[in-house]
């Protein structure tokens, strides 16, 4: 019989040998910790809106008067933010080809169809006619969508970030990494909206 | 493992699009009638997990490269997958019958066996130091009957660790190890079964019962 045989881990001072599992690499575990607590965030507020409608069966139409939502803004606003998703689609796979114009191009789309969105969301709530202090349902409204703006403005920090860099040069068809995060996290932000959209102005 | 729907920007483009149909088809039907919208959204609901569960389920038969290998004809690679038994006296005897005649190269892989709750968190150094201790232990007695083997600690889960080792270590055969049907975790998890679904390698089941022995 033939073979070798490997010598054990001996003693040795300081901490241990970090181990990782190809079963959970970090990235993965890291994004989805991410994603697992932004959906307890949201959920925690999509929670709160549900019980104030639960406890008001009779409420119909919902909301209650003088509770009014600007439905068509709303709906301007969301297409607005899903045309700045296929921008930026758009932008990561012009990079990906090789077109840095058409990356920068998405990007800057993306960037402004963005600040649309937040400046639409910002002059809603002054027109809306209601604010947080105005009951359970005025309350919930301006959490879970200034919840949501926040996650947009977060958003638009670092596509402000990719688009700098995508001006200087620093992206390539290979190593476009600086891309591809913000625009995860920008898609992330889209579906978030979708939802919270559908839920408190439509359904 | 569930799918990350976030892994790649592509992906999650594509979630998007999924979601705003999704939400679309949910906001029609209610617009129609209150009960129709809940029975779409059931249904669709429904047909998303139904989907995500098959594609989980028809996740592609793993067919490893085999590393570039130094030895000739007559050597034989034999990955060994064991916890507590690889002292076994049925497991030696498996591994010197494969190895008669042949050179044989022999992998002792022994899994850092741990908690679900541990494994997530990263707690793995206890883990990883008590099967380094069984693995130190496994191949001392292995070279005392003759057999020489090199070993490594692997994943936590049987499966995942002839995984990885089958990536660096191009085996002609699996050779796994359990403890008797009924005092066994991983019969009862069929680990056998999934891994035979799982490798195209050939798997050798050795049962083998320390309290006979």
């Amino acid at each position: 019989m033939s073979a070798h045989a490997e010598p054990s881990a001996g003693h040795r001072h300081g901490p241990p040998i970090a181990n990782q599992s190809s079963r959970v690499s970090s990235t993965v575990l890291g994004m989805f910790l991410f994603i697992a607590s932004e959906a307890m965030l949201f959920g925690a507020f999509f929670t709160a809106y549900f019980f104030v409608r639960v406890v008001n069966p009779d409420a119909q139409p919902w909301p209650l008067p003088p509770f009014h939502l600007p439905v068509f803004v709303a709906g301007v606003n969301t297409a607005v933010l899903l045309t700045s998703s296929f921008t930026m689609h758009w932008a990561l796979q012009s990079i990906k080809r090789g077109n840095r114009n058409g990356m920068k191009a998405g990007l800057v789309l993306t960037l402004m169809m963005g600040l649309a969105f937040l400046l639409t969301q910002m002059l809603e709530y002054a027109r809306i006619g209601f604010n947080p202090s105005d009951g359970a349902f005025g309350t919930i409204f301006f959490g879970l969508t200034g919840l949501h703006g926040a996650h947009v403005f977060i958003g638009l920090t670092l596509l402000t970030v990719a688009t700098v860099r995508a001006f200087r040069g620093h992206f390539t068809p290979e190593h476009h990494h600086g891309v591809e995060i913000p625009g995860i996290y920008w898609h992330f932000v889209d579906v978030m909206w979708i939802v919270v959209y559908a839920t408190i102005y439509l359904l | 493992m569930a799918r990350n729907p976030f892994r790649s920007e592509a992906e999650a483009y594509r979630f998007l699009l999924l979601t705003v149909g999704y939400f679309a088809l949910i906001v029609v039907a209610a617009s129609i009638a209150t009960w129709l919208g809940v029975v779409v959204f059931v249904a669709l609901t429904a047909t998303a997990l139904i989907l995500w569960l098959r594609s989980r389920s028809n996740e592609p038969v793993l067919r490893p490269a085999v590393p570039t290998r130094g030895g000739g004809e007559d050597e034989r690679r034999i990955l060994v997958i064991a916890n507590e038994t690889v002292g076994g006296a049925e497991l030696m005897q498996i591994l010197r019958s494969k190895s008669e005649g042949v050179r044989e190269q022999i992998l002792v892989v022994c899994p850092a066996l741990n908690s679900q709750v541990r494994t997530w968190a990263s707690d793995e150094d206890g883990a990883r130091a008590e099967a380094q201790r069984r693995l130190d232990a496994s191949l001392s007695r292995l070279r005392q009957d003759g057999v020489q083997a090199s070993g490594e600690v692997g994943d936590g889960d049987p499966v995942q660790a002839i995984e990885d080792a089958l990536r660096t270590f191009g085996a002609d055969e699996i050779v796994i190890s359990t403890h008797p049907e009924g005092r066994s975790h991983w019969l009862e998890r069929n680990v056998v079964g999934h891994a035979r679904e799982r490798f195209d390698v050939p798997i050798t089941h050795v049962v083998v019962d320390l309290d006979a022995t």
